[in-house]
């Protein structure tokens, strides 16, 4: 990913340090680390923190796509550890705040009773409650062609990449578990054909709209929870004992995909894109009506039959994501219904 | 003696679509493969579905119930 503008003092030394090489001057990682965790203890909202939310961005996707320029020797680095997890524990801290909001009174079966079923049960009510207003149907009516744009631009941070984060957890699980996480994958990943790999889908809907399909060309104008959102799947995803909570966080996704996504697609027919641009969209009703079934029952289900004590972590990615996805709409929403842009900076023209 | 599990399967998914995974074909009733994209899918059985056979989550609308309740 090209390097991204800082957005205040962690992501800016960050990226200067990142220039350099890792065997440099250990007082730069030091000074980094406390410079983190004295503006984050200022911090009130971690969430909503640019800064804070780019710096972690940046410092995951080391084990993703890499960053321009940036050398990979960096990416186990002890030293760069300990800063992400300086950003990782007061957002984790955040994330089970707002889950603990979302999730509110939980009707939850007796421990002798969770069955892989009881596990679906659960998850498929909570995916099944009213959490107001819905981005999605006003896409479908409403949203302008530069909303739409905008849309693409929130999601690209993670679609992009779509299944990379929980591609993490397949070594962690066994079993049903995991065959349950293989088979949802190799679907997301086109059951082999590159072309078919849900990302692709995505890339070919922006081309479609004449956008940039490169990863983070938008970067730059995405607000500090759009990021958020993609740094819960990757904290998950990359912590061992986070499996439960990345397993949660995909069963919820899959569950609250199918609808919205037939929404979606109809508010790009309305502006008279044709199927090759909601070839994605379309895609997603009829795949994730297969995977929230095999991601409630099968994984969710499957690992909390295995392992009964990951059924907290496996509920706070539940409803982490809810809490996420709610407060997006909200900002995305009262943009749009008063007329502004939901980005933060203006869109940059597509190469 | 062991036996092999069989080569495909239906799972019956309480209040929602059934999962086919496996080795089959779905064919019209003249024979006609039916488009499809993926080795496993779900048909849909609450009759709601706006992309049958297969399902698309419209069961959870509709409220679509496989087991009699009080």
């Amino acid at each position: 990913m090209r390097i991204p503008e800082p957005r205040g003092p962690i992501s800016g030394t960050l990226l200067d340090v990142l220039a350099g090489a890792p065997a440099g001057p250990a007082e730069a990682l030091a000074g980094l680390r406390e410079l983190t965790l004295n503006r984050l203890a200022e911090t009130a909202d971690i969430i909503g923190d640019d800064d804070a939310q780019l710096a972690l961005f940046c410092l995951y996707e080391l084990h993703y796509s890499g960053l321009d320029g940036v050398t990979d020797a960096w990416e186990w680095d002890a030293g760069l550890i300990q800063v992400r997890q300086a950003l990782e524990k007061p957002f984790e801290a955040a994330l089970r705040a707002a889950a603990g909001d979302a999730a509110g009174e939980l009707d939850l079966p007796a421990a002798a009773d969770l069955t892989s079923d009881a596990v679906a049960d659960v998850l498929f009510s909570l995916a099944g409650r009213d959490t107001g207003p819905s981005v999605s149907r006003y896409v479908a009516r409403k949203a302008s062609l530069d909303q739409l744009k905008e849309l693409l631009i929130h999601k690209s941070v993670y679609q992009l990449k779509e299944a990379d984060p929980h591609t993490w957890a397949i070594p962690r699980l066994s079993g049903r578990a995991k065959a349950a996480l293989v088979e949802i994958q190799a679907d997301e990943y086109g059951g082999g054909r590159p072309d078919r790999m849900h990302s692709a889908l995505f890339a070919r809907t922006m081309r479609g709209l004449g956008m940039d399909d490169s990863y983070g060309a938008y970067i730059d104008t995405v607000p500090a929870v759009s990021l958020a959102a993609v740094n819960l799947m990757s904290l998950c995803g990359l912590n061992r004992r986070l499996r439960g909570a990345i397993i949660g966080h995909l069963a919820i996704y899959e569950m609250t995909s199918s609808q919205p996504n037939r929404f979606y697609g109809n508010g790009f027919r309305r502006h008279g894109f044709d199927a090759g641009v909601t070839h994605y969209f379309d895609e997603h009703v009829e795949a994730d009506a297969v995977h929230e079934q095999i991601a409630g029952r099968d994984l969710a289900g499957g690992l909390v039959e295995a392992e009964p004590e990951l059924l907290d972590d496996v509920l706070f990615g539940a409803t982490a994501v809810m809490a996420i996805d709610i407060r997006l709409s909200a900002h995305l929403l009262e943009s749009w219904e008063n007329g502004r842009s939901s980005l933060r900076a203006a869109m940059p023209v597509a190469a | 003696m062991d036996q092999d599990p069989p080569e495909s399967s239906i799972v019956v998914c309480p209040d929602g679509p059934l999962i086919v995974r496996g080795d089959f074909e779905i064919v019209t009733p003249s024979g006609e493969p039916v488009p499809r994209e993926r080795k496993t899918v779900a048909l849909c059985r609450c009759g709601a579905s706006a992309i049958k056979p297969y399902c698309d989550g419209t069961h959870k609308m509709i409220k679509f119930r496989t087991d009699p309740r009080g």
